[in-house]
């Protein structure tokens, strides 16, 4: 599968383009609960290490989606801080990492529990995230 | 190093034509994309010889270096599309406009930039009616354009004068500053604020409490009028608001009033489409790009609304341009638009008034204290017409 995924923060949505033909293949819409579409401002995208999974930070709309990248179905919202920037995965694919740029943390979810399990307090406004395993 | 020397000269060659070094190519008519611009001689609002002093004091700054930038960002736009965009100035005298106007449209312009006070504005726009072209609207805030004198086929890029009050009133309510002593100027203009100011607190819970009239002068048979302590005394408000379009007297408000207040309006916390000190939503770089091609200026409300319209431009004919300027403008009257005016919100045009909506700044002299609308206002399908005329109250008629 050769894909070009990208996000678009004003627009709200994922855009998938085809590498083949550089045509856009589909738009992905997310709406996670007690949000409003015009509170999804996407940004942060990441692909687990064992390719099932591509992660996409939703902004304003505080959550990261779980994106099943073959049928493009979003299999789960986890909260997370105040708008999630930056998403890293770590090797072993047990721990995501996401930027909270509005409330100067970062999150640490646990992938297979699919639950945020802590957050720590950094500088102002982190907006990516980089493991050095 | 000297082998490396062509190698160096071969990278940097297509990199500086990308980039727009190269001459601009001759107008195709059937590729070009002309923008007409069109602006007042001697418009009263840029007069810079109003203080007595000889000191100036209020720059407002023509808009027309917003749509140079406008352009300059459209070329890449238009290398990959096959188009140019093209922008042409005329400064007119009030008579001349609706000769001018047909003139641009005579050449093939489908957009014309209007940055004119309201009257010229409609007889700019009416000399034009039933033509193909649109009339963008980038410095007349007044609220009747909106209302009761609305065109079809002008669009308003610049928030008018109640979106202005209706953020600055949102930040004060949401303060509980809600008592209101208003400072009225002697200029028609002060007297739309002032009936704005009315609207906007009867809209979110606020209460002006009186409003006072003041004029320039020291004359001490005036001084009820001239003097800020005086005519601030015996008032329990919570801020005190100053109508001064013409922005001598504002200055001198804060700290002359009798209580300790803060002032707002146009002294103090300003409501404004931009400010030159905004840092979120991509803003620096669209800062820096004003100031490279502008420096000594930075960007204010008239020039991102300029640059703005281009913007809105680019970007409609770049998504339905092959169809021609109907398709262009039924997409930018549209639903589907979507502008980044690097205030954060995706900006599209009212359809019972061709208002642009969009998020509201309030700044001090050097920052940006707020962005309205607030987080604690909230509206049905879209949060920004909380601030402006809504749908149901609107007077607009096309």
């Amino acid at each position: 599968r050769k894909e070009l995924w990208v996000s678009d923060e004003l627009a709200g949505d994922v855009t998938v383009i085809d590498t083949a033909t550089d045509q856009v293949k589909t738009t992905i819409q997310f709406l996670p609960p007690g949000f409003r579409p015009v509170d999804v401002t996407p940004v942060g995208l990441a692909l687990s290490h064992d390719g099932k999974t591509m992660y996409v930070t939703l902004g304003r709309a505080n959550h990261v989606a779980f994106v099943d990248p073959a049928t493009k179905k979003i299999h789960a919202y986890i909260l997370v801080g105040s708008r999630a920037w930056g998403v890293a995965e770590n090797k072993k694919g047990t721990l995501l990492y996401v930027a909270n740029g509005l409330s100067d943390d970062v999150s640490i979810i646990d992938i297979h529990a699919q639950k945020t399990i802590r957050s720590i307090a950094t500088g102002r406004v982190p907006h990516t995230v980089a493991i050095d395993e | 190093m000297n082998r490396f020397w062509p190698a160096f000269l071969f990278l940097l060659w297509p990199a500086s034509a990308v980039l727009g070094a190269a001459p601009p190519p001759a107008a195709n008519p059937s590729t070009s994309v002309r923008i007409g611009y069109i602006d007042l001689q001697n418009d009263p609002r840029y007069r810079t010889d109003n203080s007595y002093t000889g000191i100036v004091f209020h720059t407002l700054g023509r808009p027309y270096p917003g749509a140079e930038l406008g352009v300059e960002d459209a070329q890449l736009i238009g290398k990959v599309i096959g188009r140019q965009f093209i922008l042409e100035r005329k400064s007119a005298a009030t008579a001349d406009l609706p000769a001018l106007a047909k003139a641009l449209v005579a050449e093939g312009d489908h957009f014309i930039i209007a940055d004119l006070p309201a009257p010229a504005l409609l007889k700019l726009a009416d000399a034009v009616r039933g033509q193909p072209v649109l009339v963008m609207n980038v410095s007349a805030p007044d609220d009747s354009l909106r209302g009761a004198d609305c065109r079809r086929n002008i669009v308003h890029l610049i928030p008018s004068e109640s979106m202005l009050t209706d953020a600055l009133v949102q930040y004060l309510v949401a303060k509980n500053w809600k008592d209101i002593l208003a400072l009225q100027g002697p200029a028609k203009e002060d007297a739309g604020e002032i009936a704005a100011l009315q609207r906007s607190a009867r809209k979110f819970g606020a209460t002006v409490d009186a409003v006072r009239p003041f004029v320039l002068g020291a004359d001490p048979r005036h001084r009820d009028e001239n003097n800020v302590a005086l005519m601030t005394a015996n008032s329990d408000a919570d801020v005190i608001f100053v109508a001064d379009s013409g922005g001598e007297f504002a200055r001198y408000v804060p700290f002359e009033t009798h209580s300790p207040r803060p002032v707002v309006g146009d002294a103090g916390l300003t409501p404004l489409a931009w400010h030159w000190a905004w840092y979120e939503n991509g803003a620096p770089q669209l800062q820096h790009r004003f100031e490279k091609l502008a420096s000594p200026r930075r960007m204010n409300a008239g020039t991102w609304a300029a640059w703005a319209a281009v913007k809105t431009v680019t970007q409609s004919v770049m998504r339905a341009g092959a169809g021609g300027f109907s398709k262009v403008e039924q997409f930018m009257l549209g639903d589907k638009i979507n502008i980044d005016g690097a205030k954060g919100k995706p900006m599209s045009f009212r359809p019972w008034d061709h208002q642009l909506r969009q998020p509201i700044l309030l700044a001090t002299a050097d920052a940006v204290i707020a962005e309205a609308p607030l987080p604690q206002y909230l509206h049905q399908t879209n949060d920004l017409d909380t601030l402006g005329y809504d749908a149901p109250e609107s007077a607009c008629h096309f």
